[in-house]
């Protein structure tokens, strides 16, 4: 929570992309880096207020959300660049409040209020 | 300055700069040569044998010049005598004498490691100074890997160095790396980390694995500990990490993406951290207690430009499939050397664009007579290199509309052509023919495409083509004084 809290100093894109103001929602910090902020504006760090549930009334997964980057927040139409075969793109590590999603169950975790999800792609450069 | 001139200033200040190097080496064989010639020698091996001269024996682990030398470092409790004794005792292998393997290797010979060896089989260039700082200007031409030696030599002429001026390939791997214990991934590819990853993982080696563009790096500490394929015990490999490798065209370089020097010299300089930590623990050589605490891999982001620079990530163990490290693996010392996997194909490999017919594309030579000529007068060039190339160097006339402005989606879907062409000039007529620039002639070509796409050339009634080639076509053929980027 505290993380939560502590972002609205910071410069962030703040996106209210839910319609419906009675959907419940999520409030969870999404990063990009190592090149994919490329692909959302520019900008490292976005707060997102997402639906608690899927459309089939399931608490939403990380699958949902790469899922609603790519409908709401990516501003880019390379989607190949962040998901190849209807999952994440080879390449790309994802962290789930400072840790491997392997570690959370990957896709299937499901998201919490506050949560911080960091998307990196790796680097070959040296 | 011309050219000639600043080329003359610098080879004097090379011819001096080696002359003083050539008296400091004459200085120290004198020193040397009078050491031998002595009555009483101050070399453990020849006290041996003139026992009567044991008042002056040197009876101390180390050389007497390695305490002053290495004082500094050598009353931490984290190194020690004993931690010295293990560097000296080591030897590391740098594969890549770039962005990362020269300050990690002027760290770790500046810390006394026994051994150094160093890969590569590049020559240095200009391109490389801002960011390589073991090379220098007069040694642009020659082999990386001779001239990081040369460099970490000045440093500390004590380490024995090994240079190999030739890229690891699976047929030399083995023998290149057994000889060492400690393994630095300092290579640029996906190609090279996997092939590195895997004879670590056979050879039972530790790897410490480094990476950079633009101004992010990552660092990661592999295969550590170095236990057998199929034991739970051993630290995560690369492929445990990244099973699969990323697409090729999504593979940027330092050439193509732009770095900056102190973030892979950042980079650079914690591999040489990492490794020492291992080495002066003891990680690989009997008794091998541990760092102390239990080993949980970690991946260590750094971006220069966040509010928070450093980030270190909880990472995953071994994989229990894992292709190299696993109970199930298959991979083996014979089926590396024998060339079976193809590290190549493996990671996949891209091919030019072309997907423009030949009439729609224009040589740099033609497009400068078109220009001159005055046919197409009033004719649109865009030119789609990202801001900072375009305002480096241009065509004359041209405008900048960056590649990734025709990847954004539209803003409004009632609205989608409109928002594609924003950027076109008001008072261009409907038929003015459109060409499209780029760096070397790929992007140019999706975009020529796109245009086309959009309806743009009006069922051709316009001509829409790209330079073939782009602005390093234009450098070659029209205007060398240009810079290229």
């Amino acid at each position: 929570m505290t993380e939560v809290m502590a972002t609205t100093t910071e410069t962030t894109v703040t996106d209210n992309t839910s319609k419906n103001d009675d959907t419940p929602t999520l409030s969870v910090i999404v990063e990009f880096t190592g090149g994919l902020e490329m692909l959302f504006s520019d900008q490292r760090r976005h707060v997102l207020s997402i639906p608690t549930t899927d459309k089939s009334g399931k608490p939403v997964t990380v699958a949902y959300l790469i899922e609603y980057l790519c409908e709401n927040t990516m501003r880019d139409t390379r989607k190949e660049l962040f998901i190849l075969d209807d999952h994440l793109r080879p390449g790309i590590l994802v962290l789930i409040n400072d840790a491997d999603w392997e570690l959370e169950g990957e896709e299937t975790y499901e998201i919490q209020n506050g949560d911080n999800i960091l998307f990196v792609s790796t680097l070959h450069g040296g | 300055m011309d050219p000639i001139t600043g080329k003359i200033e610098r080879l004097k200040a090379q011819i001096s700069e080696t002359e003083v190097e050539l008296q400091q080496l004459k200085a120290q064989l004198a020193r040397l040569e009078a050491l031998l010639s002595l009555p009483s020698p101050s070399s453990e091996a020849q006290a041996n044998d003139q026992p009567t001269e044991s008042s002056r024996k040197w009876t101390w682990p180390l050389e007497e010049e390695e305490y002053t030398r290495y004082g500094r470092q050598l009353i931490l409790p984290s190194v020690g005598i004993r931690g010295q004794l293990r560097l000296k005792s080591a030897a590391i292998l740098v594969v890549g004498a770039g962005g990362l393997g020269c300050p990690a290797a002027a760290y770790l010979a500046g810390a006394g490691v026994g051994t150094l060896g160093v890969v590569d089989g590049d020559t240095v260039e200009l391109s490389n100074l801002h960011r390589q700082i073991a090379h220098n200007t007069a040694r642009v031409g020659i082999k990386k890997a001779d001239s990081l030696i040369q460099y970490c030599r000045g440093l500390n002429p004590e380490v024995r160095y090994v240079g190999y001026g030739e890229h690891l390939t699976p047929q030399n791997a083995q023998d290149v790396v057994s000889a060492y214990d400690v393994v630095l991934d300092c290579t640029d590819h996906p190609t090279s980390r996997y092939l590195i990853s895997d004879i670590c993982v056979l050879l039972g080696k530790p790897l410490v694995s480094a990476s950079a563009l633009r101004t992010d790096g990552q660092l990661i500490v592999l295969n550590n500990p170095p236990a057998t394929q199929g034991s739970a015990d051993g630290g995560p490999c690369y492929r445990c990490v990244f099973p699969k490798p990323p697409p090729a065209d999504s593979v940027v370089s330092c050439g193509e993406g732009g770095i900056l020097g102190p973030v892979v010299g950042v980079m650079g300089v914690l591999q040489a951290l990492e490794s020492i930590k291992l080495l002066a623990a003891g990680t690989g050589k009997e008794n091998y207690q541990g760092p102390g605490e239990p080993l949980t891999p970690s991946l260590l982001l750094f971006s220069a430009y966040s509010p928070t620079p450093f980030r270190s990530i909880k990472m995953r163990g071994r994989r229990s499939n894992c292709f190299a490290c696993s109970a199930s693996s298959m991979l083996t010392l014979k089926e590396l050397k024998t060339g079976s996997l193809d590290y190549v194909q493996f990671c996949g490999v891209t091919t030019p664009i072309n997907i423009l017919q030949p009439g729609e594309r224009v040589s740099a030579t033609d497009y400068k007579s078109i220009l001159a000529s005055g046919i197409n007068r009033g004719s649109l060039l865009l030119d789609v290199r990202e801001k900072e190339h375009f305002d480096i160097a241009k065509i004359p006339g041209a405008i900048n509309i960056p590649f990734s402005t025709f990847q954004t989606k539209s803003r409004s879907t009632s609205n989608g052509y409109s928002a594609h062409l924003e950027w076109l000039p008001e008072d261009v007529s409907s038929d003015t023919p459109i060409y499209v620039v780029c760096r070397v002639g790929n992007d140019s070509q999706l975009v020529a495409k796109k245009l086309k796409d959009l309806g743009l050339d009006r069922h051709g009634e316009r001509f829409i083509g790209d330079i073939k080639g782009g602005m390093k076509a234009w450098k070659l053929e029209v205007n060398q004084t240009m810079p290229f980027t």
